[in-house]
């Protein structure tokens, strides 16, 4: 099984405060992992190492086949990445940010013509092509997010809450499209505040205070923490956290 | 007499970015007619607004608030009119936006000083209604607001909307991106807060907050589709519900979806929950024909519906 992240002893630390203390782990190829945590945990700086923007204090990481600390614009080549926040510019329509975003990933037009077609096909979209993508509706407008994250075929997607104050049904189908893209072999890291999205990965890792506290399948979580579902898991885990989020 | 009092309110405005209307109520396609919100609020009960982004949550919290004015329709809060008693309302009110809105440069306790002032009051007139939570902030009083953590600028947002002792307070997405152990405690604040008598509406898009609320409303596209108890509302779930497992997940969506007699398919954490539209379906008839296209370990149970599928199948409908 081919490793795609690979973590060991990764540490951050902002003066005297660990934000990241000492996590390893891996991910293999076309995993869904869904990376939980309490607000405060370290999620984001680990998730900033991870995409090669923040630099680690100590320990290694290696994504995507390359090292988080020396090869950062290599890491940041091979993966995409979504979050709730940031995501599309709202002042270009559907195909001008489709041509950005696919540009800046070094895709050339004629590749960026072609697959532009089939992805606002396969969407549904074609209509919207011409569309400002402030126009659109929450739940289409982060359907195309996640889309244009993976347009130019990263072997790894980082989705920061991806999912968040869009509807119950939209939430679903958002989902249904991550399992696409995990069938066709891309790996996807996800973060969530929905304990029952933590159900739909094939494994979950839980930070408390910087740390990785557990590290496994749903299933065996629940059996391991004597838990009906995630939230009970997630709730005897997080009550443990010391630090808050200061 | 209510706290709250809403008849036909509308506030639709055109979206240029858009070019659709939004807001809260809904008008016909000419343009012409309007429908606007109707309900009443208890004294001293917690309101939850759920729905998703867009739904018209903010704007009926700015009407409410006197920030905007009504297309359509009246509506009175504590007994006075949005539309001519804003004074009586301002001070009556705490609202808490759903986007941080409190100075950043000023510290947390300049910020806290700066609305009691505003207001007329003194931070220790009424330190015991905001105790338990400004308590947590209080050691980081110094601090920036702009420097505060999250969870922190949480805490500070509700004690300045507190801090004038209202009667109502509205809660704009309080917990939207807060992990679930602080939403949790946040909403043991506002128990205690409704213990003391203050009336609460809260929004949220989290559905499993809707039965911590004594009454909802399940709101989208500017018009509520139910308003009721919680249960209340599980009560009037009028399908047959099923919980689905089987060793293949995903193929067991798609499966299930192509069912004849299967109206809905939604993934729920670790199973599916389906609407069954045919009743001389038996789940031992579905369970032989998913072990025939090749599942294994299928389980099917009959299940009560939570809020989120009564949600789903409102909206279907609406």
């Amino acid at each position: 099984m081919e490793i795609v992240i690979h973590t060991d002893k990764l540490t951050k630390q902002f003066g005297n405060f660990t934000a990241v203390d000492n996590i390893s782990f891996e991910v293999e190829k076309g995993e869904i992992f869904g990376f939980l945590g309490a607000n405060g945990a370290g999620k984001t700086t680990a998730m900033r190492m991870l995409c090669g923007l923040s630099i680690p204090t100590s320990g290694k990481g290696l994504v995507a086949g390359f090292d988080i600390e020396k090869e950062t614009e290599k890491v940041k080549k091979s993966i995409g990445y979504m979050s709730q926040k940031f995501s599309l510019y709202e002042d270009l329509k559907v195909w001008e940010n489709i041509r950005l975003f696919a540009g800046i990933y070094g895709m050339n037009s004629k590749q960026i013509a072609h697959k532009t077609d089939t992805l606002l096909q396969q969407l549904g979209f074609e209509s919207e092509r011409d569309s400002f993508v402030k126009s659109l509706p929450l739940g289409w407008k982060q359907k195309l997010a996640f889309s244009v994250a993976i347009f130019h075929e990263p072997k790894i997607v980082f989705l920061d809450e991806p999912t968040g104050g869009v509807d119950p049904a939209t939430r679903r189908q958002f989902w249904e499209l991550i399992y696409d893209a995990a069938d066709r072999g891309i790996t996807v890291f996800v973060t969530t505040h929905y304990m029952d999205e933590a159900e739909y990965c094939d494994r979950v890792s839980i930070m408390v205070d910087g740390r990785i506290d557990a590290l496994d399948t749903p299933k065996n979580l629940k059996k391991q923490f004597n838990a009906n579902n995630m939230d009970e898991v997630f709730h005897q885990l997080a009550r443990k956290a010391q630090r808050t989020d200061n | 007499m209510y706290a709250i009092e809403v008849k036909g309110l509308s506030k639709n405005y055109y979206q240029k970015k858009t070019g659709k209307y939004a807001g809260l109520g809904q008008l016909s396609s000419d343009g012409e007619t309007v429908e606007g919100v109707t309900f009443n609020v208890d004294k001293g009960e917690i309101f939850g607004i759920i729905g998703p982004d867009g739904a018209g949550k903010t704007t009926l919290f700015r009407l409410l608030t006197t920030l905007l004015t009504p297309n359509t329709g009246t509506a009175k809060v504590d007994g006075f009119d949005v539309m001519t008693d804003l004074k009586e309302i301002r001070q009556r009110v705490g609202y808490m936006p759903g986007k941080f809105s409190l100075y950043q440069d000023m510290t947390v306790e300049e910020n806290l000083k700066f609305f009691a002032t505003v207001f007329n009051t003194t931070i220790e007139e009424n330190y015991a209604l905001v105790k338990d939570i400004y308590q947590q902030i209080e050691p980081f009083k110094t601090r920036r607001a702009g420097k505060l953590s999250g969870g922190m600028k949480q805490k500070l947002a509700l004690s300045c909307a507190l801090i004038h002792k209202p009667t109502v307070l509205f809660l704009d997405e309080p917990t939207t991106g807060v992990d679930p152990v602080s939403r949790k405690e946040f909403w043991g604040m506002l128990r205690k807060l409704k213990e003391q008598g203050i009336t609460i509406i809260v929004s949220t898009p989290y559905m499993d907050e809707a039965f911590l609320c004594d009454r909802i409303g399940l709101i989208q596209q500017g018009l509520f589709l139910q308003i009721d108890t919680p249960q209340g509302i599980i009560d009037h779930f009028a399908h047959t519900l099923w919980a689905v497992q089987s060793n293949n997940m995903s193929k067991l969506l798609t499966d299930l979806r192509r069912h004849p007699a299967i109206d809905t398919c939604f993934a729920f954490g670790n199973v599916h929950h389906v609407t069954v539209s045919k009743p001389e379906l038996t789940t031992s008839q579905l369970n032989d024909y998913l072990t025939e296209i090749g599942h294994e370990d299928i389980e099917i149970h009959a299940i009560q519906a939570g809020i989120e599928d009564c949600y789903m199948q409102l909206a279907r409908k609406g």
